[in-house]
Parts: C-alpha cells; structure tokens; sequence
C-alpha cells in the first residue's frame, strides 16, 4: 500500500520527467517520426521531385516493380557484398590489432593514439584523399607501384565494376578498422586475467586460450560493433559518393545510392520512398539486436 | 630456448605493429605532402614522394584573410567557418535538451521508460535517407534551405538521441546519494541537475560533446541535398563538389583536406582518454 504522500511525490516526480523529456521529445518526433510516416506515405505514391507533394497513389506496385527491376536486385547484391566483405576484414584486422595492442610490445601506446588518426578523418576527406590515391593518370598508387617495378605505365584502377568496388572497400577499411580495434581493445582491457593466468598454468597454449577463454569473453563486444558497423555498411553512400560517383556503369551502386538516385537524379520521389522505407525496415531489424545486445536489466527501474 | 622465443614473439609483434602503423599512416602522409607540394612536382610521372620545393602558399590562401584567393580557397573559408557553425550549434543544442532527457531518463520513475529508451536507441539508426524528402519539402516551404538553421535542426535527428543516450548513461553512474542531500535541503530538481549532477558526470559531459560535435562535422548527407549555396555549404560539400571536377587544383584541395581533417582529429587526439572512454560505454561513431 502507498501512503497519499509517496503518490503525491511520484506524480511529481512524473510531472517533472515529462517537462524535462519535453524538448528532447518534441524535437525528435519533428524531426524524425514524423518524416518517417511521411516517407512511408510516398511510398505508395508516384510523387514527383518537381512537385513533391504526395499525389497519385499506386498501392504496392513501387514496391512490386522493384521485385522485376535487376537494378535494384544487383544494388542489393552490391551492398550485401559491400558489407560482408568491409566488416568481414574490418573485423578480423580489428580483432588482430586489438590482440595486438593488448599483448603491450614496445610502441604499442602509439599504436593506440595512431588508431585515433583515421577514425577521426571525416567520410568524405577520406574519400576525396582515396580518390586522389587510385587517379588513373597522377595518383600514388599508380606512382608507387611504378616505381617498384611493378607495373610498367599508369593505370586506370576505377574503370572496371568490380575493382571499382573492391577499391572503395579498402578506403571503408583504413577509415573503419580503428573504430572495431580500439572497441575490441577497451574490452580486452576489462577482461578478467586470472582466468587466462590459469589456463597458462594449466598447460594451454596461447592458440588454445584465445580461443577458449578470450574470445567467448570478447563475444558481446564484438558483437556490439558487428551490429554498428553492419548498419552502417548497409547505409554507404558518402564514400561511394566521392570516390565513384556510382559509376563506373553503375558497378558502385548500393541499394542507399539507388535510393538516391531514384529521388534526387531520376525525381521519382514515390520510388525512393519505398527503397528508403526498405533499408529502415532492414537497420531496425539490426537496431533491435542491437538493443537487446546493449541493454542492461539493471538499466530497468 | 625460452628466452630466445620471447624475444622472437616480441620482434614479430613489433613488425607487425609497423605494419599496421605504414597502413595507418601512408594516406595520412601522403595528404599532407600533398597540400604542401607544388603542382608541378605532384603531377610528376611517378610524383616527388619528397617535395623539393615545398610550399604553405595554399594554406596562408585559405587561413589569412585577404590574401589573393582562388575560388577553391574561398569557398573552403567560408564552408570551414560553416561547418564550425553547424557543429557547435548542434552540439550545445544537444548538451542541453540531452541533459534534460538524459537525467529523466535515468533517474525520475517514469512511466514507458524502458520504451522510451528503447525508441531512442531504434530512432538514432534510421537512415537518413528515410528523413530527407519530408525535411527537404518542410525546409522549402519554409524557406530554410542555404541556411545554416537547417542543418543544425536536422542534424539533430540523429545527434540527440545519441547524446541522450549517452549522457544517460553517464549520468546513471552519479550516487544517487549526492542528489538526494542536494534534493532534502531544498534545492529544486532543474537546481540539482546542474549544480550536483552536472559537475560530477563532467568527464561524461566532455565525451558526449565530443562525439557529438564529430558526428556533425562528419556529416555529409543532410548537407549535400540541404545547401546548394556557399551560404551554408558545409566542409565535406565543398570537397566533394572540388573531386568531382576534372581541372581541379589538387593541392588546394588537399589543402582543405588537411583543414577539414584537422579539427576533429585534434579534438580527438588531445581528448583521447574521452575517445576511447566513450567508445566503450557504447558510443557510436564510424
């Protein structure tokens, strides 16, 4: 039973959380769920860029005409190409330098500070800087590689799909790579010793106690960044943006540049709508793994 | 024998690790000598890896006022001191509405809580490209687009409910005990906030800022479809836009490369023991 008292305090206590949640609250419903049920809308629409007010509703047939299209069936080849193999190797090169660092040769603080470097370089530097390296006609890859002797004149490396892809996927890796190492080392750092200590007592060899005691340990950080970096692989647009343009013959293009391109250069608005409504729906399949990853009982009141 | 293989594993770690450092490195290097090369000895067959004449005629371009510009100096003055805008608005914006939400979040027995949180986490991952078409037919019809405002109100969308989830996570680490002496003497809960649990949760604070404020130097999107104008054209904008250029003056850019990368990469380096902190209390930025 709850005295009149505690009553009277939790009601204020309820009318201070809504004044303080207010702000926050109004802001992210403007600027967020409202676009969203507008967007979902638009997608049953045929709405165009010229005069984007929703008009012309086609039920599901956007989405029906999607299952035809190989446009968009080779975007979402792309893209699930894109980011298994971009998290894949950012994952294992993550987990290495993490291991790395952990096991404290001479250097290794640098090594930390150094990891900071191209986490923090902005997307677009990035890309504009990866560009620059690959130029067919002045750039450093082209230059390195001929000087070493290994090719004996200069290259375009962005005129062929597939390389094109696999060479905007080096650029995710260098700016990506930093953010899983340094992840996967702040929880290596948390992880409790003895176990290992004992285990090296007991005769295991370092192969057996990685795979045995450190990695089951490490499961939940990694899995933490697998999920972020997987949402965001799926959603890469900035990076293809700069350094391919889509091109070359659309090889570059993700199901987020299609979306794009439906939008903004094709004006197809209703289209887009419902390619965009698509990789929602896929990132907040991902966000409720990710909640369940992160969320902590004793979070609950 | 056992001497000897210590001393090889700690030679192989150490190898390994200059590998990593040339991977990590290399680009970087390679940016800045190219923002201080002259043309000529850039576009050399194979380039001058070591400038001869190296030059800072591109960065006293683009740093001192008045100087002869050309319009890719320009526009980097004016889109730098854009992005500083954007991003500190966004992120003393979030600070503060973060606050607020945060410490609810965290400590009032609220109804709907866990599902507040929860929502917040879900809506900081949608995509942004599910948000422009509405926000960009809003921002015409009221007038906001080339307008700074319009980024920093959209860039919030998914800045806040990072912050507030992260400032609640820090705030959740603040004894309660210090609230409830501040609260029994009298103090109001807004007075509590900022007078007790502000100064405590300071090291979160920081963190939070600062990832916020990356995040929205970082951001690309928003500002390509949002600005068409050098009035409110942002850092990555502009650099784009040079890239796409054939005739582009490449050391210039590079320049602005190096001004564009160099904010966030020293917030990050001096703040590092925030950096590395945040990341691990869950924080995301990629």
């Amino acid at each position: 039973m709850r005295s009149p008292k505690t009553i009277s305090l939790l009601q204020h206590e309820i009318r201070e959380g809504v004044l303080f949640l207010l702000p926050a609250m109004v802001l992210i419903f403007g600027i967020t769920l409202f676009p969203i049920l507008f967007t979902f809308v638009l997608s049953f629409t045929d709405t165009p860029l010229s005069n984007p007010s929703p008009q012309n509703f086609v039920g599901l047939s956007n989405y029906l005409s999607f299952l035809r299209s190989t446009q968009f069936w080779q975007a979402i080849w792309r893209t699930l190409y894109f980011t298994v193999v971009s998290v894949g190797v950012e994952l294992l090169l993550g987990l290495g330098i993490a291991l790395l660092i952990h096991a404290r040769p001479p250097g290794w603080a640098f090594l930390r500070t150094s990891l900071i470097i191209p986490w923090a370089v902005p997307t677009i530097v990035n890309g504009a800087l990866w560009r620059w390296i690959y130029n067919a006609d002045y750039g450093a890859l082209n230059g390195l590689l001929y000087s070493l002797g290994i090719i004996d004149k200069y290259r375009p490396w962005l005129t062929e799909p597939m390389r094109a892809l696999n060479l905007v996927i080096v650029a995710d890796i260098w700016h990506s790579v930093p953010f899983i190492a340094l992840i996967l080392q702040a929880a290596l750092a948390t992880l409790p010793l003895e176990l290992d200590e004992a285990a090296a007592v007991d005769g295991a060899n370092a192969w057996q106690r990685f795979w045995l005691i450190r990695l089951p340990l490490l499961r939940p950080a990694i899995l933490v960044a697998l999920v972020i970096r997987t949402v965001e692989a799926f959603r890469v647009f900035d990076i293809i943006y700069v350094i391919t343009q889509g091109g070359p013959a659309f090889g570059t293009v993700t199901i987020s540049y299609l979306t794009y391109l439906e939008s903004f250069s094709y004006g197809h608005l209703g289209s887009g709508a419902a390619l965009s409504f698509l990789i929602t729906l896929f990132t907040l399949a991902m966000a409720l793994i990710y909640v369940r990853l992160l969320y902590r009982p004793e979070v609950q009141g | 024998m056992k001497h000897w293989r210590r001393r090889l594993s700690t030679l192989l770690m150490m190898g390994l690790m200059g590998l990593v450092l040339l991977f990590i490195y290399a680009p970087i290097v390679w940016l800045v000598l190219s923002s201080i090369s002259t043309r000529a000895e850039l576009l050399a067959v194979p380039p001058h890896w070591i400038p001869q004449h190296p030059t800072l005629k591109n960065y006293r371009d683009i740093l001192v006022p008045g100087t002869a510009v050309s319009e890719v100096a320009r526009t980097f003055k004016v889109t730098l001191r854009n992005s500083f805008i954007v991003a500190a608005s966004t992120t003393l914006i979030c600070l503060v509405a973060g606050s607020l939400a945060g410490y609810a979040l965290a400590r009032l027995r609220l109804p709907f809580r866990n599902a507040l949180f929860m929502s917040i986490l879900g809506v900081r991952m949608v995509p942004e490209i599910s948000l422009v078409v509405p926000l960009y037919i809003l921002a015409a019809r009221l007038a906001l687009l080339n307008k700074p405002i319009v980024l920093i109100i959209t860039y919030l969308s998914f800045a806040l409910p990072f912050a507030i989830w992260m400032l609640s996570t820090f705030f959740e680490s603040v004894p309660r005990e210090l609230e409830d002496a501040a609260l029994i003497d009298g103090s109001s809960r807004l007075g509590t906030l900022f007078r007790v649990v502000l100064p405590v949760a300071a090291p979160g604070i920081v963190s939070t800022a600062l990832f916020t404020f990356l995040l929205a130097w970082d951001e690309f999107f928003f500002a390509l479809i949002f600005t068409s104008t050098i009035a409110a054209k942002t850092v990555p904008v502009a650099i784009a836009e040079f890239t796409g250029r054939y005739a582009v003056d490449i050391t210039a850019m590079m320049t602005g490369g190096v001004l564009a990368a160099l904010p966030p990469v020293l917030l990050a380096l001096v703040f590092q023991r925030y950096i590395v902190s945040g990341l691990s209390a869950g924080a995301i930025k990629g």
